[in-house]
């Protein structure tokens, strides 16, 4: 390609219209300037091409050149990538951080992997022996939590050449050829290229049985998320977003945590990753960072770059998945890419749709949330990507279209609320509006794995917080003293259920992650004694001699005490004894 | 050789567009000379071939078409910066004030600065104690946040900024400490104010402002918190300043923002605010934090009236989520005669889990937060409850809370503008509030805590 004849024509803020030639491929990768900033061709009309660039425009002038690749824009992906952080179009924070100091300074391209890290890999492709797209050829230990699988990009078939034995080599050594039938080699190094905007392949989708399990209550008791699904967390700024997402990035059971910071505070990664350093994955008891890729594109780096970090992040995912692992893609925020999209679009001086946002916001958000799924890859084994991405809608108004066309796409749906945040009740995640269509795909390995009847004590305990909305109703008007014992026992046991269940304490030692078993101990003991009391009713004894006795304070404590390791047994006798105290009473 | 090129091919608003023009990069600082020699500065804001578009700072006013030569400098925009700038007192654009002369500067730096890259941010920890209870004890100013005041016109958002900058400090006392102050759009008064505050606690000398006027050009408006927090990042990391900018205030500088954007003729967004607002307030606010081996760092309590006293306005709403909470003030406390009118239920330190509590300030400081919290949103309830039954018919319980409310916002809210609180004396004093409530009713903290500090006054 002649580099030579294209040249920078105009500048309007990160959008750079290029004269010279008609020869630049849509969506290819060029270098802008002569700080050769990365960018993308955007559009193209007549003798103008116009490019959407990575960093800030400031000192561009008319007539740098351009130095096209031809290329559309990749990520390199290969071991090396775990525990890792990146910008937005997959530069490596840390080494721009070595080579450029505090600060991100401009035109600054590096690999995103080592190159010159040596790896311990052991081969399994054998010489002479087939070879196609997705079969692993050789392992190596990332981390110590997760073993790399070196795959054969996806299109390349033929038997291996050249197979070099076991031993230490970088990302870049070429470990084996495959020669196809007419006789044209591939070299396989260990790391390969993607384009990011295209999904990778896989044999096919399976359906979703299995939950992601996330050690929060509310959201693995009310609103699960499958493995392979799609769950969003809309809710307005202190509203907690950013902590859900932590949480699940901390505490879920998924393989790898791809989190991307899109568009938000700089502080909040670096949070993350102070604490990914020290904590300890509740299942392996390796450090969280083992299994953890982060991305930032904080909201005072360019704003294109947050457009494509997206794209990044969700091909790491798939690459990852592609390996057999469970991924999950924190995405937070959904709307800052949404804007970023809206900046970039009124830049190219595009019709405007709803809120000014581009009339292809909805097939863009379809795009995303649809490369996410539970799949067969193509090497026959499983794996996963779920997607959570935040979603900060303006004024926390549900209305507006990201969170309109969000839920379109998205089937776990966890709405957060104001007004549980200001009385700190976290997670804020409010009960009545949220739901979760994957509990009938995931039911049966509930009743499997967190022990049966768990369904229908799930529906008990939605029935009471129900009953108990519509009874704040009227208890807004006359006060709770005048209610029938019936129904005031069920709002004390609906304030059980949200102050002792729902409520979870983040920054607590045991209640930041609470397994599956306990849970369940606790929607027993509740249930248990939410029964017992109807039957002092049914006997008509009034409640409060059995709410002077404590035991509903108790439930309030109970997940602390079951973090100190109290059994259910000792909750059962605690139950039995204020009964009995009650009974006793009114012998 | 100096190039100049005279006469232009368009105006409008503050823009300027000039034909013929080679050589000029994006984001070009360029001297606009008019025929009675004014020298004005403007900024390359969009290259088109040959065509560039200017924004002029000091606005397009008296300009023609024909009398008007421009120079391009060849470099962006840059603040002369050296130690001396500390004590001074410049414009928007960060020319003197003053009457004094030029800054000789040490160094001159681009005003947008550059993103700190997040490896090399220090999470915050350090507390800011301010002698104000419900900031200190509900939301913690931590060193190297930034956390606005959402008033609304006519609070006393001016009174209690002044009186954090004059009681602010740390555990450690023999560190520099700095004030960058920048006023944007603002009246006189105002700005009179802050540096008569500054003058009588002494602090004058260790102050540097930057000062646009309600009546001065908006351009300058928003260049002036790029020229503020320049000169704080420069203090901060070049010389180990620990550097408190007050920036008000924020909705006369995004109203800058939008009157710029449409002279643009750029598509609006929501209540006619450009596209790009998230962005543009992130570049500033952002400009916050400390980094890994400097021992300086920038803290920011950006000051914005609320229009209309509308928390979901645009201008809050995007700032809420970019900034590290709120302190958020209440017209019905500023009604009751509460000074400060910290509203304490919308308002939210995001970095006070992570510096308060053993280690860092008290160990029961998190609990007791939270239970303040929790006791003083159940007050709202029995409030509501109240003004639809009356007082009288209300359970015993909630009566307890409205006797609680009552309390909490007359002798923890509440407190002179020049009370400077310890945090012990903050702590007790909740602690002493608490003792009213039944200890049943304090679910959000633990029994050892309780324990020890749940009992009757001293």
């Amino acid at each position: 390609m002649d580099t030579n004849s294209y040249y920078v024509y105009g500048v309007n803020g990160p959008v750079i219209t290029v004269r010279g030639g008609r020869s630049l491929p849509m969506m290819s990768l060029i270098y802008v300037g002569e700080d050769k900033i990365p960018g993308e061709v955007v559009s193209a009309n007549g003798e103008t091409t116009v490019v959407q660039i990575y960093e800030s425009s400031a000192g561009l002038t008319k007539g740098q050149p351009i130095f096209p690749t031809g290329k559309p824009m990749t990520v390199l992906l290969g071991p090396g990538m775990l525990s890792n952080i990146y910008d937005g179009i997959a530069r490596p924070l840390r080494a721009i951080a070595d080579l450029a100091g505090n600060f991100i300074t401009k035109g600054i391209t590096l690999p995103a992997l080592d190159t010159e890290k040596l790896w311990d890999v052991k081969i399994e492709a054998r010489e002479g022996g087939d070879a196609k797209g997705g079969m692993i050829f050789a392992r190596t230990q990332e981390s110590v939590a997760v073993e790399h699988r070196c795959m054969i990009p996806p299109e390349v078939f033929g038997k291996f050449a050249d197979v070099k034995p076991d031993g230490q080599y970088k990302v870049t050594d070429v470990i084996a050829n495959v020669v196809d039938g007419r006789g044209k080699k591939t070299p396989l190094t260990l790391a390969q290229e993607w384009p990011i905007r295209r999904s990778r392949p896989c044999a096919k989708r399976l359906p979703i049985t299995r939950p992601l399990v996330t050690g929060q209550r509310v959201i693995d008791t009310l609103f699960p998320v499958g493995k392979g699904g799609c769950a969003a967390i809309p809710g307005p700024f202190g509203a907690g977003k950013t902590m859900v997402q932590h949480q699940l990035a901390k505490w879920s059971d998924a393989d790898i945590i791809v989190y991307l910071g899109c568009g938000e505070r700089g502080n909040e990664m670096t949070q993350v990753l102070d604490e990914f350093a020290e904590l300890k994955d509740p299942k392996t008891g390796h450090l969280l960072m083992e299994r953890t890729i982060l991305i930032a594109n904080t909201s005072n780096m360019p704003v294109a770059a947050r457009e494509a970090s997206i794209y990044t992040g969700m091909t790491i995912a798939e690459y990852y998945r592609d390996m057999g692992y469970h991924v999950a893609l924190m995405a937070d925020s959904t709307s800052r890419w949404a804007e970023a999209l809206r900046e970039i679009s009124g830049r190219l001086e595009e019709m405007p749709a709803e809120e000014s946002f581009p009339a292809y916001l909805p097939s863009r958000l379809a795009g995303f949330y649809e490369r996410a799924g539970y799949m067969e890859t193509l090497s026959g084994l499983e794996g996963s990507v779920t997607v959570i991405g935040a979603v900060s809608p303006q004024g926390g108004d549900f209305s507006e279209p990201v969170t309109q066309n969000t839920k379109r796409f998205i089937r776990t749906f966890w709405a957060l609320d104001r007004s549980l945040a200001y009385a700190r009740h976290f997670p804020s995640i409010n009960w009545t509006t949220s739901y979760s269509e994957y509990f009938l795909d995931v039911k049966d390995w509930y009743e499997d794995n967190f022990g049966h009847g768990f369904t229908k004590m799930r529906q008990q305990i939605i029935d009471i917080l129900g009953k108990e909305s519509s009874l704040m109703e009227i208890v807004k008007l006359i006060g709770s003293d005048v209610l029938p014992d019936d129904q005031k026992l069920i709002i004390e046991t609906a304030k059980a259920i949200r102050q002792g269940y729902l409520q979870q304490n983040a920054f607590h030692k045991t209640d930041t992650y609470m397994p599956p078993e306990k849970q369940m101990v606790m929607l027993e003991v509740m249930l248990y004694l939410y029964e017992e009391s109807r039957k002092l009713i049914a006997l008509s004894i009034p409640l409060n001699q059995l709410t002077e006795t404590g035991i509903f304070s108790a439930m309030y404590k109970m997940k602390f005490d079951l973090g100190e390791g109290q059994t259910k047994e000792y909750f059962i006798t605690l139950v039995d004894d204020a009964v009995s105290k009650v009974l006793a009473r009114n012998e | 050789m100096r190039i100049e090129y005279t006469g232009l091919s368009e105006m409008q608003g503050s823009l300027i567009a000039l034909e013929g023009v080679s050589g000029v990069a994006y984001d070009e600082l360029a001297e606009i000379t008019l025929g009675s020699g004014e020298r004005r500065y403007g900024r390359v804001i969009r290259i088109d071939g040959e065509r560039v578009v200017l924004q002029v700072f000091e606005g397009t006013t008296g300009i023609d078409m024909e009398r008007v030569n421009t120079h391009f400098t060849g470099k962006p925009i840059t603040l002369p910066l050296s130690k001396e700038i500390l004590g001074r007192i410049f414009d928007g654009s960060g020319k003197p004030l003053d009457g004094l002369r030029e800054v000789f500067p040490d160094e001159l730096r681009d005003i947008n600065g550059s993103a700190i890259n997040p490896v090399r941010r220090m999470y915050p920890r350090s507390c800011i104690m301010t002698g104000i209870s419900s900031i200190d004890a509900t939301s913690t100013l931590i060193r190297g946040q930034k956390l606005p005041i959402f008033s609304g016109a006519g609070m006393s958002h001016n009174e209690l900024a002044a009186q954090i900058v004059r009681q602010a400090h740390t555990m450690d006392t023999d560190e520099q400490f700095a004030i960058v102050f920048c006023a944007m759009g603002v009246k006189n008064d105002t700005a009179e104010f802050f540096k008569k505050d500054f003058q009588e606690s002494g602090a004058l000398g260790r102050v540097v402002m930057y000062l646009n006027m309600a009546s001065d050009p908006i351009i300058e408006r928003i260049l002036a918190p790029r020229c503020a927090l320049t000169a704080a990042e420069y203090l901060a990391f070049h010389h180990g300043y620990h550097v408190l900018v007050i920036l008000t205030d924020m909705a006369s500088y995004c109203e800058a923002l939008r009157e710029f954007s449409s002279s643009k003729g750029e598509i609006p967004s929501r209540k006619g605010f450009p596209s790009y607002m998230y962005s543009d307030l992130a570049s500033v606010y952002e400009r916050a934090g400390m980094i890994y081996g400097q021992k300086g760092s920038v803290t920011q309590v950006p000051i914005l009236t609320m229009p209309n006293d509308d928390i979901s306005h645009p201008i809050p709403d995007l700032t809420g989520y970019i900034t590290e909470g709120q302190i958020v003030l209440s017209r019905d406390l500023e009604q009751k005669g509460i000074y400060p009118p910290v509203a304490i239920l919308p308002s939210l330190s995001r970095l006070m889990k992570d510096g308060t509590g053993e280690g860092y300030t008290r160990e029961d400081h998190a609990d007791l937060s939270n239970q303040l919290f929790a006791s003083y949103s159940a007050v709202a309830d029995a409030r509501s409850l109240a003004s639809v039954i009356g007082e009288d018919e209300l359970s015993d319980i909630d009566k307890l809370y409205v006797e609680f409310g009552k309390r909490f916002e007359n002798n923890f809210v509440a407190q002179g503008m020049r009370e400077n609180r310890t945090l012990d004396q903050t702590l007790d004093l909740g602690w002493q509030l608490l003792y009213m409530l039944p200890r049943s009713e304090l679910g959000r903290v633990s029994d050892k805590l309780l324990d020890k500090y749940y009992r009757g006054v001293k």
